[in-house]
């Protein structure tokens, strides 16, 4: 345990325990497992990596993965903001009920919410038969499988916002107001920069959580190869095939681009905190 | 008039903030709102910005009715007690937001809006700050932007709440005088709101003191510390001796001790009063000099840097009297505990009044 | 996470600032048009969809092996996995929380490294590992284990996803109660396991509780990282969400929907504790 020993000695009793099966519990669950998308992907060699990653099919289910995910995350932030400033700043009856609400989507098993948009979208569905009126089709089209991943996002918006919103001192406002701002301009101004962080943060958890998500989408997607093929199911169906290495090489640069979108994520909280705290 | 405000009364649920207040401000003048905490000063200062609607009463800015404007559109200068500072912009952005969100057609060009923010910064003495963000300043620091930024907009008048009070002592004291010389510059209706005496006493043109709602006196911090019209206004501007007596004939009875009652209650029926004497209104010495001295012992001495406090039993007083007497006087008697000396007490103030302390 | 009550604010009763009548009615009006598109409309759908052949057909479908067998394996998973995680989260933030070390940064953002893997992916990483193709897993299945499309795999899969979840609550409770008691308890003379058992413990207890709760939610709603290793054996390897898919892929709606009901009702039961221990937790730390 040297390795984690700090200069300060340290007083309470039990860090080599604890810190021991943490390690070990880290590395058996987690660290082992994952790393066998490498090494299962590195025999492959660069060439057939490259040829696996970049089949038209792939490549098409990256995309749809990426777009919908940015969407939907870019819908969340707006919806997140709006619901976020509704529960803080109003009171109305039912505010509760909805604050409690917010939390449904984490608590709901994706293939519920998959089984049940799909139905609900679907021509003959509530919603679906509407939208089939004016046809649009929601159901096997991009546009279902970001509704999913709007539903599945939602919270990771509003719950990071919340906090801050709640936190911003009532006289920052008042001193913009003192200063001739509009209820606007003090929005926009002061604000808004100021739940940026937030905004930022929830709505980059909520994409890359829409990047991976399987169960809420498949239902809907209608899995229409080249069309709406989202990359988690290139993984699953690379598995159905016993393709273990094509599987993790799909798998390999999915989890690249979520890890990367969290350091980027990380590096940019680390910044915002040094600049203004 | 700078300030006119006329029968103001704000009530909370459960008790009433301001009770009829009228206080009318010069233009130009410095004011301090002096009071304990929850009084309803801060109340009183909210409602002149327009933070808080009053229940009723009028509120004159410069011979304007202003009652019911929006504070966007009072054009009042507020100073926090926490700075209230935005975060996310410079000290620059800071200074000039108030400046920016005008409407179009009254905002200043771009270069202007420049030059008076620097001016501005250089009359706080922080024009060096003028690229750092507010996480970057000290609290002094920020308490002078956060002026600069209230003064940007041209405000008919300035209003401070506790604007000292989140800072160190040291600090505080160095503000306060830098303040007053500012004021002495630019001149303008400025009402600040406070609970430390002191820095009314140091900083004011004239002094507002507030007690549960209501204005109990007004005046010169000389007016005001040297004829108190009261027992509240006499306690809260400094540290006293209190003796409760009777008043009779003419004379107040403190223990076995007399003094001529003060002239308007001179010919009063008898009753309960209060007596008030200042430590540093007490004189000390080793022989008696006249007939009204007491004699007492000192029962602990207490070194205050250049002044020296002392605790006195008194003969025919209940209570030990506190006096604070230089530190030359204290080293010439030659002085300590347990000593015999003689006690005058040079300005005792009477009120019949009921308040208690 | 939990909220964490905030100080309480200064005495002097403040007007909030608030917007015109009009701009809050129509702002309410939008969020409440979401809530009812996406939260509430797909709620309702689902007992709709359930009792669309009637309360006998419901409960029918509720009752039968198949979905009796799936409610216990998943429930199995769910009395393994989540004792073993809150285990691990317990004393993960007990190593994070209570004593400097470097690389500190780096171990909390591992802990969160489930959150940013594809479920799909999970379930992935333990076919690589232990699957009857892989070295390892041919050699389990020589001394007649099997891990992959059966109970432990769909165990450890669980174990991966909901990893993260009690440690996760625990550390910013943790850290922001510091560690003045336990070092107090420590100059009285207690020992570690005294310090934790009574000190630490009685301070953590709702955030645990919560985490655990979380944990158990996750377990019984995982799909992606299941569906891969499960095999969809009938009777075997289906865990409620697997039997609901199957029934779904079938056309059997109203019995696909009678047993998704069921983890509709332990979803609203999870966010019900959720507001229920808020509550608890902000009563609580008013004695603190």
């Amino acid at each position: 345990m040297e390795l984690f020993q700090g200069k300060r000695r340290n007083i309470l009793p039990g860090f080599g325990l604890s810190m021991g099966y943490t390690v070990f519990y880290l590395s058996a669950i987690v660290i082992v497992p994952l790393s066998m998308i490498f090494f299962n992907t590195i025999p492959m060699g660069w060439e057939p990596f490259l040829h696996t990653v970049t089949a038209p099919r792939v490549l098409a289910s990256y995309r749809l993965s990426f777009s919908t995910a940015l969407f939907a995350a870019i819908f969340d932030a707006i919806v997140g903001l709006l619901t976020a400033w509704v529960l803080v700043r109003y009171r109305f009856a039912g505010r509760q009920f909805l604050d409690a609400l917010v939390d449904l989507p984490f608590a709901l098993p994706t293939a519920v919410a998959g089984i049940c948009f799909a139905t609900l979208y679907s021509p003959v569905g509530w919603l679906g038969e509407t939208f089939a009126k004016w046809n649009i089709e929601i159901i096997n089209s991009p546009t279902g499988i970001v509704v999913a991943l709007i539903f599945i996002g939602f919270p990771f918006v509003v719950r990071t916002i919340q906090p801050v919103l709640e936190e911003v001192e009532q006289e920052i406002e008042e001193a913009a107001q003192c200063l001739g701002a509009t209820r606007w301009q003090t929005f926009r101004k002061i604000l808004l920069p100021h739940l940026f962080p937030a905004l930022l943060t929830g709505s980059t958890l909520a994409f890359a959580r829409g990047i991976g998500e399987y169960g809420s989408v498949i239902f809907i997607a209608g899995n229409l190869p080249m069309k709406t093929e989202i990359a988690p199911l290139m993984i699953m169906s690379k598995l159905d095939q016993f393709d273990y290495a094509g599987a993790s090489a799909v798998a390999l640069v999915l989890l690249l681009i979520s890890f990367s979108m969290l350091l980027l994520l990380n590096a940019v909280q680390e910044w915002q905190q040094k600049e203004y705290r | 008039m700078g300030i006119e405000l006329q029968n103001i009364t704000k009530k909370f649920t459960g008790y009433t903030a301001l009770d009829n207040i009228s206080l009318n401000v010069a233009s130009g003048e410095l004011v301090a709102l002096l009071g304990p905490s929850g009084c309803g000063k801060t109340t009183l200062l909210r409602i002149i910005a327009g933070l808080e609607l009053p229940d009723s009463g009028k509120i004159i800015l410069e011979q304007k009715d202003t009652t019911n404007l929006p504070p966007r559109k009072k054009n009042v200068g507020f100073v926090f007690q926490h700075y209230a500072l935005f975060r996310r912009l410079t000290v620059f952005e800071n200074v000039a937001f108030g400046l920016k969100v005008l409407p179009m057609r009254e905002r200043p060009s771009r270069s202007a809006i420049q030059e008076r923010v620097e001016h501005l910064l250089k009359l706080v003495q922080m024009d060096w700050a003028i690229k750092r963000y507010p996480s970057q300043l000290s609290g002094g620091q920020r308490q002078r932007v956060a002026l600069a930024r209230a003064l940007a907009v041209n405000p008919k008048v300035l209003l401070l709440d506790e604007p000292f009070s989140a800072l160190d002592a040291k600090v505080r004291q160095e503000l306060r005088r830098w303040l007053r010389k500012l004021h002495d510059e630019i001149h303008v209706t400025s009402i600040f709101v406070t609970h430390d005496q002191e820095e009314a006493l140091e900083l004011a043109d004239r002094i507002v003191v507030i007690n549960k709602g209501r204005i109990e006196q007004q005046g010169t911090p000389q007016e005001v510390y040297d004829h108190p019209v009261n027992a509240f206004v006499y306690n809260f501007l400094g540290n006293v001796n209190v003796f409760h007596g009777r008043i009779k004939n003419g004379k107040v009875t403190l223990g076995t001790h007399h003094v001529d009652a003060p002239d308007e209650l001179k010919h009063t029926e008898e009753r309960a009063s209060q007596a008030f004497v200042r430590p540093h209104e007490i004189g000390i010495s080793r022989i008696r000099s006249a007939e009204t001295d007491l004699a007492g012992t000192i029962q602990e001495v207490r070194i205050m840097g250049g002044q020296i406090g002392l605790n006195l039993a008194c003969e025919g007083f209940e209570h030990p009297i506190d006096a604070e007497i230089q530190r030359e006087l204290y080293l010439n008697l030659q002085l300590a505990k347990g000593e015999k000396v003689f006690v005058s007490l040079n300005r005792v103030r009477v009120f019949t009044s009921d308040y208690e302390i | 996470m939990l909220k964490q009550p905030t100080p309480e604010s200064a005495p002097i009763i403040k007007k909030r600032i608030s917007d015109p009548l009009p701009v809050q009615m129509a702002l309410i009006g939008l969020t409440l048009l979401f809530f009812i598109t996406f939260i509430f409309l797909p709620l309702g759908l689902v007992f709709a969809q359930a009792f669309s052949k009637g309360w006998e057909y419901y409960l029918e479908s509720i009752r039968e092996p198949y979905a009796l067998e799936a409610v216990k394996l998943t429930l199995t998973t769910v009395a393994i996995v989540v004792p073993l995680n809150a285990l691990f989260g317990v004393t993960a933030a007990w190593a994070i929380t209570k004593f400097n070390f470097r690389g500190k940064a780096a171990l909390k953002t591992l802990l969160d490294l489930p959150f940013a893997v594809s479920p799909v992916i999970a379930g992935l990483i333990f076919v690589l590992l232990v699957g009857s193709r892989t070295p390892f897993g041919s050699w389990l299945g020589e001394q007649g284990i099997k891990i992959i499309f059966s109970t432990p795999g769909i165990v450890i899969a669980t174990l991966f996803v909901t990893f993260p979840f009690v440690a996760r609550e625990l550390i910013p409770l943790m850290e922001a109660q510091g560690r003045d008691e336990e070092e107090a308890a420590l100059t009285l003379g207690a020992r570690g396991w005294q310090i934790f058992g009574k000190i630490t413990l009685p301070n953590i207890r709702w955030g645990l509780l919560y985490g655990m709760i979380l944990c158990s939610a996750r377990s019984i709603g995982e799909f992606g990282a299941v569906s891969v290793v499960s095999g969809h054996i009938r009777g075997q390897t289906n865990t409620i969400p697997l039997h609901v898919e199957i029934l779904y892929s079938e056309y059997n709606f109203a019995a696909s929907f009678s047993v998704a009901s069921i983890l509709v009702f332990l979803a609203l039961l999870t966010v019900g504790v959720k507001v229920t221990l808020e509550k608890q937790f902000q009563k609580n730390s008013f004695h603190h």
